[in-house]
């Protein structure tokens, strides 16, 4: 063959691949970008206002992380057929099941509250009330499901997902000096020593990087997309972009935070906004518009991953093919969720920033389990056959897993006791 | 024997009666973990009760902590 018929052939292939993987795109890319939730955005805030450019590095580190964890996901939703609530009831019995279950519904619904808590914070900026707020997203969340086909569904949400980089142009509008931007970033040190308050934003920035609702999330999705054995390496890439994605958006929240705030006491992402808001109007709007969407994003996968959950234990129909009279129970608990999670934050004095700091310790009661299951489910060969963890992916996978363990328990202990580590 | 449709009525009863018939159900299905139990396995379960049994342990201290006038 002449070059350019090697080019042509090459050029067809790669163009089928691309569509191939635009057409499995979305469980990866939605799960990590939603992963910068309202709670995530606070995090990198702060980050950026305390530490400046200086925990980018940390940043990039979680790449990986994510990426190992979730991409196990992948392969057991497209082994399995199964999410991830039915696969620990299954392989691990019912007192594991339930535990995991009932917590997942707990920790989810505490963490829906947040993201209401994040959106209304967000629009209140631009002198929305919060029960406006809460009435229009619940609506739109509601359309987003009843339309009755898991793609269309998908496709929104990679919309809003993409809403999420809207930090990128914000990093433009305050001019940073590209210069420090990476030789303060990119050299990993611990600015300012290696302390008790540096190592609580450490904990707090792995914390947020795996959320036990993720997992149960992208694993159902998975499912309910159809994805077969033979989608598993497009899952895997979309999960890889997904992970990219996610990094680089917590990057650039710290490049603005860290060059208009720094060394400013910031407590919220919405307080972050409103001084920007001061500063430079576009800023502030951009900022805002990234918090209102990061909550957006991850209330509907975290109501999703609930739902799914439901369904699962309860042998209730549940995918996002089927119509209302085909899956009411399915959509009965999205719409619940919803509906008391909005309630609860336009209650007046309801102790929301409590709210907030149990979320991060009843997370922790799950996440290990949730990982370790995760661990077990992919070693078994029975289950996974030829799709099993190799050596390699153990390694890797162990080590990630035992450091988030050990980090998010710190961080969530740290919030019982705040003294403790100085945060 | 008191049945449940006496306390709650017959409705209410009913709709309590179907749930407890349906977690019963699923306690039956998944009666047996299918996974092989091997000394890992064994091990990691383990280790999970324990971490969850000391993170109760400090739940609860910290809500006797609280009640005792400190608080979060």
């Amino acid at each position: 063959m002449d070059f350019g018929s090697t080019f042509f052939y090459k050029y067809r292939r790669f163009v089928k691949a691309l569509k191939i993987y635009l057409i499995l795109a979305g469980p990866g890319l939605i799960v990590m970008l939603a992963d910068n939730d309202a709670g995530g955005i606070t995090t990198y805030t702060v980050t950026g206002a305390t530490y400046g450019y200086g925990l980018i590095w940390f940043l990039l580190l979680l790449l990986p992380v994510a990426f190992v964890v979730q991409e196990m996901t992948v392969r057991l939703g497209a082994v399995t057929k199964r999410g991830h609530a039915e696969a620990i009831f299954d392989a691990f019995g019912s007192f594991w099941g339930w535990f995991s279950f009932l917590d997942l519904t707990l920790v989810n619904w505490l963490t829906l509250i947040t993201e209401f808590i994040g959106m209304t914070a967000a629009m209140s900026i631009f002198h929305i009330p919060p029960i406006f707020t809460i009435a229009i997203v619940s609506v739109v969340m509601l359309l987003m499901v009843l339309q009755g086909r898991y793609w269309t569904w998908e496709k929104i949400a990679i919309v809003f997902a993409v809403l999420n980089l809207i930090y990128i142009p914000a990093a433009f509008l305050v001019h940073p000096s590209i210069g420090d931007v990476l030789g303060q970033g990119l050299i990993p040190h611990f600015p300012g020593g290696f302390n008790s308050t540096l190592f609580f934003f450490l904990m707090a920035n792995i914390g947020t990087t795996i959320a036990p609702w993720m997992i149960f999330f992208q694993q159902s999705a998975v499912v309910d997309k159809g994805m077969k054995e033979k989608d598993i390496p497009f899952g895997q890439l979309d999960t890889l972009i997904g992970s990219a994605f996610t990094v680089i958006v917590a990057i650039f929240v710290v490049v603005v935070t860290g060059t208009v705030l720094y060394g400013m006491q910031i407590d919220s992402a919405a307080q972050a906004a409103t001084i920007m808001m001061g500063i430079n109007p576009w800023l502030g709007t951009f900022v805002a518009i990234g918090l209102f969407d990061a909550g957006f994003l991850g209330a509907i996968c975290i109501s999703l991953s609930s739902s799914w959950a439901f369904g699962e234990v309860f042998g209730w129909a549940h995918s996002l093919n089927l119509k209302i009279r085909e899956a009411p129970w399915f959509y009965a608990c999205y719409l619940f969720a919803i509906l008391t999670a909005g309630a609860v934050v336009l209650i007046p004095d309801a102790p929301l920033v409590l709210i907030t700091l149990f979320v991060q310790v009843i997370a922790v009661t799950l996440l290990p389990a949730a990982l370790v299951f995760l661990i077990l489910l992919l070693n078994n060969e029975e289950i996974m056959g030829k799709y099993k963890n190799t050596l390699a992916q153990n390694i890797a996978g162990i080590v990630i897993v035992a450091v988030i363990i050990v980090l998010s328990t710190l961080f969530g202990i740290s919030t019982l006791f705040p003294g403790l580590f100085g945060g | 024997m008191i049945r449940i449709e006496h306390i709650f009525g017959s409705r209410v009863g009913s709709i309590i009666r179907g749930w407890t018939g349906k977690i019963s159900e699923i306690n039956r299905r998944y009666a047996t973990p299918k996974i092989q139990m091997s000394r890992g396995v064994k091990f990691a379960l383990l280790m999970l009760r324990v971490y969850l049994v000391l993170l109760v342990l400090l739940l609860g201290y910290k809500f006797w902590t609280m009640l005792g006038g400190g608080g979060i």
